[in-house]
């Protein structure tokens, strides 16, 4: 929660004059118990008619003025509080974007979604109401206390004597709650979790008629947190009931001290009818409190759930003198080294190779070779445990992250599109590239026949690109890739999707471009980097071979193995 | 009009879940009936007990003592009510609420494909969680105040009039100004929560995007624009929330100084009645707490009638979705097909996914036990449509299919799909560990078989590398595991539970070629005696398929095996040839 209240900064003015507003309504409302008292004695004990109809225009006056105060309160609370989430929301958000891939790997997309909506949404109403009503509700209570004790000493100890068992209650039922809402906050993420399962797993699920069992998953999840909640409720609603009992109690007292004092002639009735109504403003404005304290519980759960997103150290050090710009579109591994955190062994281990600009340099290998890997550390998506990567001749950790960003594009495995237009998503690559630009750019990535089928660079893409088949959002993310013009472009195993025919057109016009990027093509076909200048066969994350194709097959076997699995029997080469 | 009742037809649809626990609801009410008339009755007797009070030496303390013992009864009494009462409440609104959302989570199983695949699944998700969960605040809210709060009215007036029917008058006469205020501010402020739930929503989308998509948004240093415009969404986000919160928020200082009001009409008038003689100083205290009481639920119901109003329109949306047609059911007279034989016949199939744009049209194909068929062709022809109709996914909308003669839409979908193993480009794997997603359809296998299987897919070198084995976890999507690994194990799901029928759709696209080749010769004796159908982009890998169906714009434009098709020199010898042209450096 600390770190949060950073964000409330900027709402200090408004979180000292909102409370400070309330506090003076409710110092006002106050006064109401001890002018009906001097209704009730002066004016109906004398009979005097005028004074009882001035101290109720004063009345009305005090109501007057409690509402001018308490708008100005309110005003104060929306703002700070509505400022102090939108803060937070920005924050999260901006964090996110900063969070290395390995953290995106880790946090997940769904909890990351729920942090940003419903428990930032919590955490506005909660701070909104603390804001308004935390301090007030103590203020009424003590100040029903000193009120008492204008009236009378001994009475008064009444009060002294049950506040504190008043605040015990209230205290104990909230740090009991407290840590069960973010239990039941982390069973609401479990539920998210089923749902989100079964719709992407849908044509699974279906095929393998498990529709029964995951329905049982589910309602087993939705039945533990229904528990939860109940049992939760349970004991946050004793916190009323027992305040109650007590307050009722405490009058009880009250009135035998009160009469007892009435009978010694040191009160009168009147003043005991005002001791009585303090002691139920007490108990209205607990009532009220408890509301509060269970909003303001479930608040902090989502609070620190948020916190907790802002807590994933920022993704990557970077260089803190502005940095130092590389040549060209050179690269060079010098012994890299890397491993996955938490993964057991290294993903990569001491690679070496050097590409000279416009060269093509083909991956090949397993599954779970360390391909990716590999490719995803030129762009510095992660950093190398042991060794060293240059781009340009420059160590990628002294570039500006932007910069060598700016530099290279990359078609990932997966082909995610954003929802907007054609246009929109392959102005990514570039804000600046002119329409034909673009067309230029879908046209090399086989993509201009279907995008003008579909309406142009104004076609409309939904969600995730579903309304473009796989192959067809492969095209559409390589053609994003292009429009940047880059010096470096990887191309991460993104024609998978693609027919043969379209593939091998594609990379003749890949390799045909006017500008001639350094290029890099994972592949697990052998066809696909035949051409290369240079082609590096991992096996386990280790290089058992680099060099073109004619040495390769003379020398490594496993390339061997894998070039003969594709074209072997058939002697096409 | 429309919407009014739209929102009537969902309260009716809400009262018929809260039905299921009327007797929760009974108890709560009668509960709520006693809490009431205890917390009414404490100012009553406060009041006699202060009229025994009335000035030195005049003080009654066996009458005192005799009333606060009642006082103190009671209180504990009401205490114990509303105890009983807020947990029958909390019982009943999360019972329904898990109804609610049992029922919206059974119909996902029941949707068509179509309304799975046609909405962003955040949505959907949105709905079977976020909205079931305001739905429950406000249930819950709803539920605990209502009841008091009309109670406490009725309990209040009913007091009143006992004590004193003319100044009860007065404070019935004041109150309505404070429901008016309530109501005014209410309807001022329904457009502006309109506006902020609105925006919210577009900023949820947005989030929903780009959170999935943040490595690409990464690549391509797209970080600084996604935050402007995320900033712009939230700056009108603020905007809006604020205009709804704070003007929504002075209800409550409105009708307090209404409330403020009759409470003073009250001392006005009650302390000219004590002056007349036709009240007693203890009846005007008692009358002051109850106009205090009295004013108070009103308060809070027009918040109560907000809230509802929220909760209504966010359960509104899950009934959308549990109302959304299910799929067709199974045909009364449907059979369960056990252990096929795999004679498959499609006839004059026609289907489009949407009506104008018609994608297979009239196919046909017949399908021998035991054969292998391969489907090949340009992306976007209808391959995977095939699959989705074999398998049911979807309705053919004219012709039939037929599995051993009988037609598909006369078999149980869930025998009918049984029969068939899947293995799908698309690598879905549950949460768990690695275990569970290889017996995902044999939940009862043994961890040896277990075994044999992961080795038959050729995952378990790579399973055995992983910390934990066996019961390493995977996580959402997958998580850690490359593209190829998750295929793996799709491949070994499969080999767990063999059935007579198969449907490889990509299934080795993400795999290398070396453990492909091994794959294929645990495939091949899988597919041995079992119709097989096989969609495949590398042409190598479908050469031995008894009948290959080269397929353009969801036509078959040619067919026959591997040999004839080259012979005949059409688009297959043209697609088979491109995947070696212009790659081989000495061409």
């Amino acid at each position: 929660m600390r770190k949060l209240l950073h964000y409330m900064k900027p709402y200090l003015k408004e979180c000292i004059l909102g409370p400070l507003f309330k506090l003076l309504e409710a110092s006002f409302e106050l006064l109401v118990p001890l002018v009906m008292a001097a209704v009730i004695d002066t004016g109906v004990g004398q009979g005097d008619r005028a004074y009882i109809y001035r101290m109720c225009l004063l009345l009305v006056g005090i109501g007057a003025v409690g509402l001018a105060w308490a708008l100005t309160a309110q005003y104060f609370a929306a703002k700070a509080s509505v400022g102090f989430c939108t803060r937070i929301r920005h924050a999260v958000f901006a964090h996110i974007q900063t969070l290395s891939f390995s953290q995106l790997d880790r946090a997940g997309a769904s909890t990351l979604m729920t942090r940003m909506t419903s428990d930032i949404n919590q955490v506005q109403s909660g701070t909104s109401l603390a804001l308004r009503l935390l301090l007030r509700s103590p203020l009424v209570v003590f100040g029903a206390m000193l009120m008492a004790f204008t009236i009378d000493v001994q009475a008064a100890l009444v009060f002294v004597g049950i506040i504190p068992l008043l605040a015990a209650v209230v205290f104990a039922v909230m740090l009991w709650t407290l840590p069960r809402y973010k239990q039941v906050q982390a069973r609401l993420d479990r539920v998210l979790g089923v749902v989100r399962e079964n719709l992407s797993g849908v044509r699974v699920i279906r095929a393998f008629g498990r529709e029964d069992s995951e329905a049982r998953r589910f309602n087993g999840e939705n039945e533990a947190l229904t528990r939860l909640q109940i049992f939760v409720g349970k004991v946050s609603a004793l916190m009323n009931p027992v305040t109650y009992v007590l307050i009722n109690l405490g009058t009880v007292a009250l009135i035998w001290v009160g009469a007892l004092r009435v009978q010694g002639g040191k009160i009168t009735q009147g003043q005991v009818v005002a001791l009585i109504n303090y002691m139920a403003l007490i108990l209205t404005e607990l009532i009220k409190l408890a509301d509060l304290i269970i909003n303001i519980s479930r608040a902090l759960a989502c609070a620190g759930r948020v916190e907790s997103v802002l807590e994933i150290p920022g993704g990557m050090e970077l260089p803190s003198n502005g940095g130092a710009v590389g040549a060209d579109g050179s690269v060079a591994f010098g012994d890299v080294c890397f491993g996955y955190d938490g993964a057991a062994g290294e993903s990569l281990s001491h690679i070496t190779f050097r590409a000279a600009a416009g060269e093509t340099v083909g991956i090949i290998g397993g599954t779970g070779s360390g391909k990716t890997t590999l490719a995803n550390l030129i762009p510095r998506f992660y950093d190398a445990s042991t060794g060293r990567v240059l781009v340009g001749g420059q160590d990628v950790r002294d570039w500006p992250l932007e910069t060598l960003r700016g530099r290279i594009a990359v078609v990932p495995q997966r082909a995610e599109l954003f929802s907007g237009t054609v246009r929109e998503n392959l102005l990514w690559g570039r804000a600046d590239a002119e329409d034909a630009d673009l067309w230029q750019a879908l046209e090399t990535a086989q993509a201009k026949d279907f995008v003008e089928s579909a309406g142009g660079l104004d076609a409309p893409v939904a969600q995730g690109g579903r309304n473009f088949s796989g192959g067809q959002r492969q095209r559409l993310t390589i053609a994003r890739a292009l429009v940047r013009r880059p010096e470096l472009l990887i191309l991460d195993d993104s024609m998978s999707a693609l027919d043969m025919a379209t593939e091998a057109a594609l990379r003749r016009a890949l390799l045909a471009l006017p500008q001639k990027p350094t290029l890099f093509i994972i592949s697990q076909r052998a066809a696909s980097i035949l051409a290369a200048d240079q082609i590096i066969v991992l096996e386990d994350g280790e290089a058992v071979g680099i060099g073109d194709h004619p040495t390769l097959l003379g020398s490594c076997q496993v390339y061997r193995e894998i070039y003969e699995s594709q074209f072997g029997g058939e002697g096409t080469a | 009009m429309k919407q009014a009742g739209a929102q009537k037809e969902t309260l009716k649809k809400v009262l018929r879940y809260v039905a299921r626990h009327r007797l929760l609801m009974a108890g709560s009410v009668l509960c709520a009936a006693l809490s009431v008339a205890c917390t009414l009755y404490i100012p009553v007797l406060t009041g006699g007990v202060v009229d025994h009070i009335l000035g030195p030496g005049r003080v009654d303390f066996a009458a005192v003592a005799a009333g606060l013992l009642r006082i103190g009864l009671i209180a504990a009494a009401g205490g114990i009510a509303q105890w009983l009462m807020k947990d029958l409440n909390n019982r009943a609104a999360y019972r329904v609420v898990r109804d609610v959302r049992a029922d919206a989570f059974a119909k996902l199983s029941r949707l068509p494909l179509r309304y799975i695949d046609g909405h962003p699944a955040g949505e959907v998700v949105s709905r079977i969680v976020a909205d079931v969960d305001q739905f429950s605040d406000g249930l819950l809210m709803g539920f605990t105040q209502l009841f008091t709060g009309v109670l406490t009215i009725l309990g209040t007036l009913l007091f009143m009039l006992a004590v004193h029917p003319g100044i009860t008058l007065v404070v019935v006469l004041v109150t309505p100004i404070s429901l008016l205020a309530a109501a005014f501010i209410a309807h001022r402020t329904y457009s502006m929560f309109k506006l902020q739930s609105q925006v919210r929503g577009a900023q949820t989308g947005f989030m929903e995007e780009i959170i999935t998509g943040q490595k690409v948004v990464q690549a391509f240093g797209q970080e600084r624009k996604t935050l402007e415009r995320f900033d712009e969404l939230n700056t009108q986000l603020q905007k809006a929330s604020l205009r709804a919160i704070f003007f929504s928020s002075i209800t409550n200082p409105t009708t307090r100084f209404v409330n403020s009001l009759v409470y003073t009409g009250v001392g006005i008038v009650g302390a000219l009645t004590v002056l007349s003689g036709g009240l007693t100083v203890g009846q005007l205290s008692a009358f002051l707490s109850y106009a205090n009481q009295y004013t108070k639920p009103f308060n809070e119901i027009s918040g109560v009638v907000t809230e509802l109003q929220n909760a209504l329109a966010c359960a509104g949306r899950v009934f959308e979705l549990i109302d959304e047609p299910a799929r067709t059911p199974d045909a009364p007279d449907a059979v369960a097909l056990n252990a096929a034989q795999g004679r498959v016949a499609i006839d004059d199939v026609c289907f489009a996914y949407q009506p104008e744009r018609p994608l297979i049209e009239h196919f046909d194909l017949r399908v021998e036990p035991g054969q292998r068929v391969a489907l090949v062709g340009p992306t976007g022809c209808g391959k995977t449509t095939v699959i989705n109709l074999l398998m049911r996914f979807y309705d053919v909308d004219s012709g039939s299919i037929a599995v051993d003669g009988t037609d598909i839409r006369r078999i149980t979908r869930q025998s009918l799909r049984a029969n068939y193993g899947m293995v799908l480009q698309d690598t879905w794997l549950k949460s768990g560990t690695i275990r569970e997603n290889i017996a995902f359809g044999r939940p009862e296998a043994t961890p040896e078989e277990v075994v044999a299987a992961a080795k038959a897919a050729h995952a378990h070198s790579f399973i055995s590398r992983l910390p934990q084995g066996y019961d390493t976890p995977v996580g959402e999507d997958g998580g850690s595991l490359s593209q190829g690994q998750k295929q793996l194990l799709c491949i070994a799901r499969v080999m767990l539970h063999l059935p007579p029928m198969l449907i490889l759709d990509e299934a080795t696209s993400s795999i290398d070629t070396r453990t492909e080749m091994r794959i294929q010769r645990a495939f091949a004796k899988m597919m041995r005696g079992r119709t097989s159908f096989i969609v495949a982009h590398r042409l190598s890998t479908i050469r031995d398929a008894d009948v290959i169906l080269v397929m353009r714009d969801g036509h078959i434009v040619e067919q026959g095996d591997h040999a004839t098709l080259l012979q005949k020199g059409g688009f297959y010898k043209e697609l088979y040839e491109s995947q070696f042209a212009g790659n081989l450096p000495f061409s």
